[in-house]
């Protein structure tokens, strides 16, 4: 019972907490929806490697924004950078995945 | 060269065939001397082969060949030189041709041009010569002719220099020296950022995320609450135009023929729809803001106590308060602070004290007694704010119809209270501890402190006795005035005379008294209970009263002694003022009445009238002028009274 209890408490949690959450950002809400809606579609595409979400998320924003930006995608890291203003974007996804995307050439 | 010889031999071999053939008819003419050949002698072929090969040229030659370290063989020139003529020709149509041509025309055995073409001219046949060749000679010489003059000419042609004596000059001009230049443009412009991603810190945000809904739509609606509230304003000052052009500009030019009496001009009225059935209780200006004052609704009515209601108003809007705070119990008094002009202390009917804090959101005040922090067990009559205390605390006291005096202190979160009196019918408390039962309570009904004397403050009470009271004596009265015969009102200090003080009350009087004499100064019949009096803040002679019959007294001392300078109904005869205050800076006061209502008035130029300036002599002002101007009233006044005694 408890257990079932739970259960549902848990999935109702990865429901509730699987949207994006932008936590910091500095973009225009042009450039952030789009690299949200990037940030989405490699976490989903690439559930199970970050690595290669990571890379997507890169290569597709060097792409339209110009390059040398830099993705960190992880469950638990600490990061202090330094970005050109108006080009960081910070988001949760997923209940448990932090993506930090910014850029610095 | 074989062929030259062959041509050679050609040559000599036709010149005696030419003779053959043209004496062909006359027969041969043969040389002398000529070998006789027999018949086949002549008719013996020699055969005579001519070689490329010279065989006098030596075959075995060898030369060591460095390159290969070895003798090697080398190829020996074959050719011989059998016949070699140096040419004298030049090309008629080159240049040095021409050259010639011209230097020499007249000379012909100069050029061998020319020479070539004397046989021409002389018409000689050389059937040697081909027609063209004879041709093109002869268009030569045509062209001679006629040059010939012209040749003549190119003579005088300046000397063609020595080729072999000259010099060379070379000049270039300054090269413009070169310099680098670079610049840079201004980086774009980069931040640092940092943040530590942790299961828990996503998961916070995403329930902090989750219950942020309510607050986002709350976010909206204050945005829209500021441009709301700058159109209302708008609105506001469109509509009361005419006021607010009044309030600022209009001065009663009937004042003029009515000196020294003035009149009271209507400006905004304040009302608010949910407080409708409660009476003003308290007025107060704020000190920074001179547009702004709090109101305090509840109800005078012992019988129909109910809620209660503070308002904050400000003029720039009468439609509605800048802020409501519902009470649940009626609010009897009010005071804001002077300094931090945002706390506003409230007394309540049922004895409790709250401050509120305007710049905080919600309705509920910052902070509130309780019965167990001890509050008052009657209406709180008035409160003021004190000077901060040592530990810079802000502080205010109450009197209540309890017969205390408390000092509250606002200590982080809670009030903090300090009895300073106890009020007795009998005298002083002392007498009271001995036998409390007996002794009944005075009820205190107002209190004023005195500005300079930090410690001296006046309490009035129901039985229409006034007390002169210390903070550091809790025990004792300093004096008590026999003042009036009913509640007290109101007891305000003078603004500016150290000594003198107002007391109003419901036996229709208005006291002005010294407080070192025990007798009134000056008394006023107003003919009406007098609910409140209040001294202006531009004169130390001027006060205003109100009374119950819905009038406003305004006097001035220095003008007349005797009676109001302005008498003024400014309600209808049913409504009872309740209060009045001036405002700190502008020309008028607000009153308050028993409907809710809050009528701002302004004071006619009569009222608020300075001593005319003597010619030539400068007009002095502040407050000493002030206090001499009462003290001038007040020696009129003591010398017969003392006389009398």
């Amino acid at each position: 019972m408890a257990g079932t209890g739970e259960g549902k408490k848990e999935e109702d949690y990865k429901r509730l907490h699987s949207f994006p959450l932008i936590r910091h950002t500095d973009m225009p809400e042009e450039m952030r929806v789009e690299t949200m809606e990037l940030c989405v579609t490699a976490c989903e595409k690439f559930a199970t490697n970050n690595e290669s979400a990571a890379k997507m998320i890169k290569e597709s924003m060097d792409k339209k924004f110009g390059s040398s930006w830099h993705v960190v995608i992880g469950e638990g890291f600490g990061f202090e950078v330094t970005h050109e203003v108006k080009n960081l974007l910070y988001m949760f996804f997923g209940g448990s995945l932090a993506v930090c995307v910014w850029k610095c050439s | 060269m074989l062929a030259q010889m062959s041509t050679v031999q050609k040559l000599s071999g036709m010149k005696p065939g030419d003779g053959l053939i043209e004496s062909h008819g006359k027969g041969l003419i043969k040389p002398a001397g000529q070998v006789e050949l027999s018949e086949t002698a002549l008719q013996e072929e020699i055969t005579r082969i001519l070689t490329t090969n010279n065989p006098h040229a030596p075959q075995n030659i060898v030369r060591y060949s460095f390159k290969d370290r070895s003798y090697k063989t080398c190829i020996v020139d074959q050719m011989a030189v059998l016949f070699e003529m140096e040419g004298s020709l030049v090309h008629e149509d080159s240049d040095e041709g021409r050259r010639l041509r011209a230097r020499g025309g007249l000379c012909e055995e100069a050029a061998t041009v020319d020479t070539e073409t004397e046989p021409d001219e002389e018409k000689t046949e050389t059937p040697a010569t081909p027609a063209e060749d004879g041709g093109e000679v002869e268009e030569v010489g045509e062209e001679d002719r006629p040059d010939s003059v012209a040749s003549k000419i190119d003579r005088k042609e300046p000397k063609q220099t020595n080729q072999f004596n000259f010099s060379e000059r070379a000049s270039q001009t300054l090269n413009n020296p070169q310099r680098d230049r670079s610049c840079q443009t201004e980086p774009p412009p980069r931040c640092t950022f940092s943040a530590t991603a942790s299961q828990w810190e996503i998961y916070d945000a995403y329930v902090e995320e989750l219950q942020q809904p309510e607050k986002s739509q709350s976010d909206d609606a204050t945005k829209l609450k500021k441009a709301a509230k700058i159109l209302e304003r708008m609105v506001h000052q469109n509509i009361f135009d005419d006021i607010a052009q009044d309030f600022k500009y209009f001065e009663d030019p009937s004042d003029e023929f009515r000196d020294p009496e003035g009149t009271l001009l209507p400006l905004w009225k304040f009302h608010y729809d949910k407080a409708k059935r409660l009476s003003v209780t308290a007025l107060c200006w704020n000190n920074k803001y001179q547009d702004l004052f709090a109101v305090g609704m509840g109800s005078y009515d012992f019988r129909k106590q109910g809620h209660g209601m503070l308002l904050i108003y400000t003029l720039k809007n009468s439609w509605f308060p800048e802020h409501v705070y519902p009470t649940t119990s009626g609010a009897m008094c009010l005071d804001i602070h002077k300094e931090c002009s945002y706390l506003v202390a409230v007394g309540f009917h049922n004895g409790c004290v709250a401050v509120y804090n305007l710049k905080q959101e919600g309705t509920e005040p910052v902070f509130k007694s309780t019965a167990k922090t001890g509050e008052h067990t009657d209406p709180v009559w008035q409160v003021r704010w004190q000077k901060d205390d040592m530990d810079n605390n802000h502080n205010f006291y109450s009197v209540s119809a309890d017969g205390r005096v408390v000092s509250w202190t606002l200590v982080k979160t809670e009030l903090v209270f300090t009895d300073i009196i106890r009020l007795s019918m009998n005298g002083t408390i002392s007498e009271g501890l001995e036998h409390a039962p007996q002794s009944s309570i005075a009820c205190g009904t107002a209190f004023d402190f005195h500005q300079q004397i930090d410690y001296l403050f006046l309490v009035g009470t129901e039985d229409g006795k006034i007390h002169k009271c210390s903070k550091t004596y809790s025990s004792q009265f300093l004096e008590t005035f026999d003042a009036h015969n009913m509640a007290v009102h109101a007891v305000k200090w003078n603004h500016f005379h150290p000594k003198v003080f107002i007391s109003c009350s419901s036996d229709y009087t208005v006291k002005i008294w010294d407080h070192t004499i025990n007798t009134p100064m000056f008394t006023f019949d107003l003919s009406a209970a007098v609910a409140d009096v209040s001294w202006s803040p531009y004169s130390s002679t001027v006060f205003a009263a109100v009374t119950t019959d819905g009038r406003v007294h305004v006097f001035d001392l220095s003008v007349n002694k005797y009676e109001a300078i302005c008498q003024q109904a400014v309600v209808s005869k049913k409504t009872q003022l309740t209060h009045v205050e001036f405002n700190p800076i502008y020309p008028i006061i607000i009153v308050g009445d028993n409907r809710g209502y809050v009528n701002s008035l302004k004071l006619s130029p009569n009222l608020r009238k300075k001593p005319k300036a003597k010619k030539g002599q400068e007009l002095p002002e502040g407050p000493e002028v002030e206090v001499a101007k009462m003290e001038k009233l007040l020696s009129l006044l003591r010398e017969p009274e003392q006389s009398t005694f």
